[in-house]
């Protein structure tokens, strides 16, 4: 276990929203080693934003907090970290892009202003070497005119720009760990694939471990190693990549699976699966995907399943893979 | 840039002139003439004619009118027909005082609102909040005329207080002309500091919920400049514009203020003008007022487009 960059144990994020108590992340687990992309893939509403969010020390105030569980970055407890010393983690050592680009970027301050605050903050660069800098990050995120860009605003680049921005910022300080909360969703089809290929590029010449979140099964498949399918609050399955498509085992991947288009099978009808995600304030006694279950049993609405290990590098959270 | 501040200051014209025809025909309409105000109990229809014909009000309106505005456009607004004394110089020395005091107030609103906005989102929901929206609240409830009132009384019995007769100078006596200025200004600091206390608080709630912050704290940078750099910035903006709308109104002149603390500013000179139906003081005056309130309004849309680069003009 020497090579894990990022251990979370057993981590729960709860929101405490009048007299209800929202259960966003219940009781995660998982481990991304050096260099390593690990993908968490799940329907909106399943607990991927505010899984990375507690990571980063930013989960929304004053309503939510971390209850429970640690998470270890490179062996250091990040959990109840003084907001000083988690200042210097934070852009530093792991760096986040967001999902929306048009919104993420301040609208006052210059692209240059911008890529160079992380490093003036971390690295204790000159303003003139952290221009540089700067000017050298955008190039390697596909800038040609870096040099008039950092003299521009957000609202004069496109989407696709901005994201290339985001990861140009993020990149700044050479994180170990880039989290990416669905960084593709808010844009089109051809500058999505240009941004995957980008942070694939970005992580070879990084040679940083990526945390990937991703609604997009089809993006999985382009970039992670491993991936964890999580469902109300919790990690439902988790395998390599290869395995997930071949061998997916817990009824809502295989939902997920079959609900994604294939270009062979032409218009053919899409499954879905029925019924949505289970709100975080009243999750179903048993298996919280048991009112959506194609499978299910009666054991699966009286107590929740555990997540087990089925094979050596498979897990998953579902009574038909448990001998009773 | 510079087109579209000609731009602006071309439709001055139609505005500004909008305004005086409209204040010309209210002065018409309005009973009472300058002539029995002046002529008092002695006003006989023969004395009053002659009177009238003296200062014209006999001729049509447009030629009245014609005759007004034709001296403003070579910088001749005319005497009062009450003391004959030449109205532009008097308003521009009444002005000077009103300035002064606007600027006073502002700067005691912005010392007060700005930190009290900015605290009251930083700790929205808490006790600090609420207490400061409270006090906020009661800034905007109360009259200018029952604060100035209530702080007189109290100044006078505890701090044997008194307001000023007569006033001096900024360049006569400096301190004498601040002491005098000081309760005046604090008066129309404090009830101008309510809204603009609410506006800032709200603003800056509003931008800390924006992606970008994030984006910031996730670069690791500390909470204050999170907060001075990234929000406030951008939170300034709409600000801005309460700012101007406060500065405009309170360069205007503040009529009960002066009147309470026996200023001799502009506000006064519109409200005789007025009650004696001095025409030639009422228009110069609100001509003067709403030439600076359009020129306020107009630097408030330039410091937008220099505050918000988004905003662009050309
Ligand atoms: N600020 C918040 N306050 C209350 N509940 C929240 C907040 N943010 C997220 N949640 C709840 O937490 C759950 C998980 O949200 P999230 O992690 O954003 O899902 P995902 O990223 O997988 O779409 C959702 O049920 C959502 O309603
Ligand atoms: S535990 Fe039961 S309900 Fe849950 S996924 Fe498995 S079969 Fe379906
Ligand atoms: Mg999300």
């Amino acid at each position: 276990m020497s090579d894990a960059l990022l251990e979370v144990k057993d981590l729960k994020t709860y929101f405490f929203v009048e007299d209800k108590i929202i259960k966003s992340v219940d009781g995660v687990n998982f481990t991304i080693k050096n260099g390593e992309t690990v993908a968490i893939v799940g329907e909106s509403g399943s607990g991927k934003s505010i899984t990375s969010l507690s990571i980063m020390g930013l989960v929304p105030k004053p309503n939510g907090k971390i209850v429970e569980g640690s998470i270890k970055f490179s062996g250091d407890e990040l959990v109840g970290l003084p907001e000083k010393k988690m200042n210097k983690i934070r852009g530093n050592d792991i760096a986040m892009i967001f999902q929306e680009p048009m919104t993420s970027l301040n609208p006052v301050f210059t692209i240059g202003n911008q890529i160079t605050e992380a490093l003036l903050h971390h690295q204790n660069l000159k303003k003139s070497e952290a221009k540089k800098r700067a000017v050298e990050l955008l190039k390697l995120v596909g800038f040609a005119r870096a040099e008039q860009i950092i003299h521009e605003y957000p609202h004069q680049l496109s989407g696709g720009m901005r994201q290339r921005v985001m990861i140009a910022m993020a990149m700044s300080c050479d994180p170990k760990l880039l989290i990416a909360d669905e960084p593709t969703t808010a844009l089109d089809v051809t500058i999505q694939a240009q941004i995957l290929e980008l942070m694939r590029d970005v992580k070879k010449k990084f040679n940083s471990s990526i945390l990937l979140i991703t609604h997009d099964l089809g993006v999985v498949a382009e970039m992670a190693d491993r991936v964890l399918v999580m469902y109300g609050g919790q990690v439902v399955e988790e395998t390599s990549v290869d395995e997930i498509f071949e061998k997916p085992k817990h009824p809502y991947t295989s939902g997920l699976l079959a609900s994604i288009p294939k270009i062979e099978e032409e218009r053919k009808r899409l499954e879905q699966i029925p019924g949505t995600v289970p709100s975080a304030d009243n999750f179903p006694r048993g298996c919280r995907f048991a009112p959506r279950c194609s499978k299910v049993m009666p054991r699966c609405t009286d107590a929740p399943p555990d997540l087990l290990k089925v094979e050596p590098d498979h897990k998953v959270r579902c009574y038909l893979y448990e001998l009773s | 840039m510079y087109t579209y501040i000609l731009r602006r200051l071309f439709l001055f014209i139609p505005v500004l002139f909008g305004v005086t025809v409209f204040v010309f025909l209210v002065m018409n309409i309005i009973p009472g003439d300058i002539a029995s105000i002046i002529l008092g109990t002695e006003a006989t229809p023969e004395l009053k004619e002659q009177l009238r014909q003296e200062f014209g009000l006999n001729l049509p309106l447009y030629q009245q009118y014609w005759n007004w505005i034709s001296g403003v456009f070579v910088g001749d607004f005319g005497n009062s027909l009450r003391t004959g004394a030449p109205i532009l110089p008097e308003m521009l020395n009444r002005f000077s005082l009103t300035f002064e005091l606007t600027i006073f107030a502002a700067i005691i609103s912005w010392m007060i609102a700005i930190p009290m906005g900015i605290l009251a989102a930083v700790k929205r929901n808490t006790k600090g909040d609420i207490g400061i929206r409270f006090v906020s609240l009661l800034g905007v409830s109360i009259p200018n005329f029952a604060l100035a009132t209530l702080l007189i009384l109290i100044l006078s019995l505890f701090f044997n207080y008194y307001p000023p007769v007569g006033y001096v100078g900024f360049l006569e006596d400096p301190r004498r002309n601040l002491e005098i200025l000081l309760i005046p200004a604090i008066v129309l600091g404090t009830s101008m500091a309510g809204s603009l206390m609410r506006m800032t608080r709200s603003s800056i709630l509003e931008i800390l919920g924006q992606d970008f912050i994030r984006t910031a704290q996730a670069k690791g940078i500390s909470q204050k400049m999170v907060l001075f750099k990234h929000a406030l910035r951008n939170a300034i903006i709409p600000v801005l514009t309460i700012i101007g709308m406060q500065i405009g109104y309170l360069l205007g002149g503040t009529i009960i203020v002066e009147q309470i603390f026996s200023l001799p500013g502009l506000g006064q000179m519109v409200l005789t003008g007025i009650n004696q139906r001095d025409f030639p003081v009422v228009q110069g005056t609100i001509l003067f007022i709403a030439t600076i309130f359009v020129t306020v309004n107009l630097i408030v849309d330039i410091l937008y487009s220099y505050l918000d680069p988004r905003i662009s003009y050309d």
